[in-house]
């Protein structure tokens, strides 16, 4: 066949998109101000597709179960992790992270897991959303 | 570069370091009459990120997501090449289990890394459509890599002595499913690449790189496998799992019944190197022994040995891109005495040259983008003398090469 790409094309236009329209079908003209009206009941957000199992998000830190062994600060590969001397606890800046979980798989203790949370975009990389206690 | 006397006046067009036809930053000279190409230099080092030395306060085990940092397409083969090298000098044993996980995980990365290039090369010859089409049928890789890592590009999944995440049996209906999936968007990726006249008419005959050049100038991976060199570190050495499992080196003879080291046929050899690579996620599935995936669990007692260990070694693993090599060097401190990485890339720039010499301006990015450069990972010095760059020639350089083989083996 001289053009094999030509009735790909022809069928593809009739077939609905591969993208997931998050987070509203039209592109709001601020998207602040159209987070603002979901969080008041407003408008209606576009759900995003469903993390894997195993999805690597936001840390989730167990602070009480935390023994303070600093294991996690030797294998974090980007010095995300901040020990407190006066508490014996960690600190993680998540705007460091690299999401690798290795800090998971070191904890003796398991008191830190991944959640899927992954909407951690900010404009303050020390914003309070962006540090786990 | 020097103007060429001849008769007729050559023009002289340096492309680079920015220009809105590169995807990366690298340095092109061109020496032109008319159309066509009389001469080429190219001039590297505008991405030097300093990884090496970055290893030097890190831990093996920071190492590996560092490496993964080298290249964002090649995120499992440069932390693959590292752990071959410190395995074999901290001598861990690696459970066979985990061994045949991490050729399916090296698999998947190269079909990824074939399908994303075969894209980008029509999007270089203007076939565009080409380009949505492969990346739709990327996507569906990305998500199967999601699924069995936990992320689409770093996938963070390399341990020294084994793999962090299994595949348990629940997960394979899944992994079949896509295959399958594979299977048929490869037959609609062959169909557009191979019999359509488009693609062939640009690219057959275009950035022909003879056999004898590609040995005289080390090209590596599909470039050379293009051109007819058999040369694949997954038949030559054997590691992972690959001695076991039933595979053949492949050039694009296979299915044209010749060899032209043509643009066509590295489009050819990356196609038929996907196939290949469904194939063997195949039959690592199959194969694959139940049993451990690490050797040691207890990443503390790991650093401790590797703390211990001491002695240099060479890591090889092939990458999409060709063979990737690391060289490390333990000496009983907590991060490496040296690391040296070699990315297939670096290899694969000079055969530019031969390839590029008598062809139009209009081939240069197609034949450019053939040999799927990453520029990134192949920066690996630059020499910054007040503020001014400037570039070492031969004879300084095997100076500065010899003293630093000196230090390294004290």
């Amino acid at each position: 066949m001289r053009f094999a790409m030509l009735p790909k094309i022809f069928s593809q236009m009739f077939k609905k998109p591969y993208t997931n329209k998050f987070p509203a079908k039209y592109t709001p003209s601020s998207t602040t101000n159209f987070l603002e009206k979901v969080g008041s009941g407003e408008a209606k957000l576009f759900p995003p597709i469903e993390t894997p199992k195993g999805f690597r998000g936001k840390i989730k830190y167990d602070r009480d179960s935390c023994i303070g062994c600093k294991l996690c600060i030797n294998v974090c590969p980007s010095g995300a992790i901040e020990f407190i001397e006066e508490t014996k606890k960690i600190k993680i800046y998540l705007a460091r992270c690299t999401f690798c979980s290795q800090c998971n798989d070191v904890c003796p203790k398991n008191c830190l897991s991944m959640s899927d949370e992954f909407l951690l975009a900010d404009t303050d990389k020390y914003s309070p959303d962006l540090i786990v206690k | 570069m020097k103007q060429k006397s001849t008769t007729k006046t050559s023009y002289h067009i340096p492309i680079g370091p920015i220009h809105p036809a590169l995807k990366e930053p690298v340095h092109f000279e061109f020496e032109i009459d008319g159309e066509k190409i009389v001469d080429v230099d190219v001039k590297l080092g505008h991405v030097h990120r300093g990884v090496e030395w970055a290893s030097r306060r890190r831990n093996p085990v920071q190492i590996l997501y560092l490496a993964e940092r080298i290249c964002g397409i090649c995120s499992y083969c440069h932390p693959a090449a590292f752990t071959l090298a410190v395995e074999k000098i901290a001598d861990i044993q690696v459970p066979e289990r985990a061994e045949y996980l991490r050729v399916i995980q090296g698999e998947l990365e190269r079909i990824c890394s074939h399908i994303l290039w075969a894209g980008v090369a029509a999007h270089e010859i203007g076939f565009d459509t080409v380009l949505y089409l492969t990346w739709q049928i990327r996507e569906r890789a990305l998500d199967l890599t999601e699924f069995l890592t936990g992320n689409r590009i770093t996938k963070g999944i390399m341990m020294i002595g084994g793999i962090r995440r299994d595949i348990t049996p629940d997960m394979i209906p899944r992994i079949k499913k896509d295959l399958e999936h594979f299977k048929k968007d490869f037959e609609t990726l062959r169909h557009v690449f191979l019999d359509d006249k488009t693609v062939k008419m640009r690219s057959q005959g275009a950035g022909v790189l003879t056999k004898d050049e590609a040995m005289k100038l080390c090209a590596v991976g599909p470039t050379g496998r293009a051109s007819g060199v058999k040369k694949d570190v997954r038949f030559s050495e054997s590691y992972f799992a690959y001695g076991d499992l039933d595979i053949d080196l492949i050039t694009p003879d296979v299915l044209t019944g010749e060899v032209n080291g043509d643009v066509y046929d590295r489009i050819i050899q990356r196609l038929l190197e996907v196939k290949q690579a469904i194939e063997i996620i195949e039959q690592a599935i199959d194969k694959m022994p139940s049993g451990d995936i690490l050797a040691e669990s207890k990443i503390p007692k790991l650093l401790a040995q590797l703390k211990k260990a001491s002695g240099e070694d060479i890591g090889r693993h092939e990458a999409p891109r060709g063979e990737v090599i690391h060289y490390v060097k333990l000496d009983g401190n907590e991060s490496p005495y040296t690391w040296k990485v070699r990315a297939p890339t670096y290899n694969n720039i000079l055969p530019w040259i031969p390839m590029l010499k008598g062809e139009q301006i209009a081939d240069i990015p197609i034949v450019a983008a053939s040999t799927d450069p990453c520029m990134s990972c192949t920066n690996r010095v630059t020499i910054v003398q007040g503020s001014k760059r400037y570039n070492l020639n031969r004879e300084e350089l095997h100076r500065l090469c010899v003293q630093k083989t000196r230090r390294l083996s004290k």
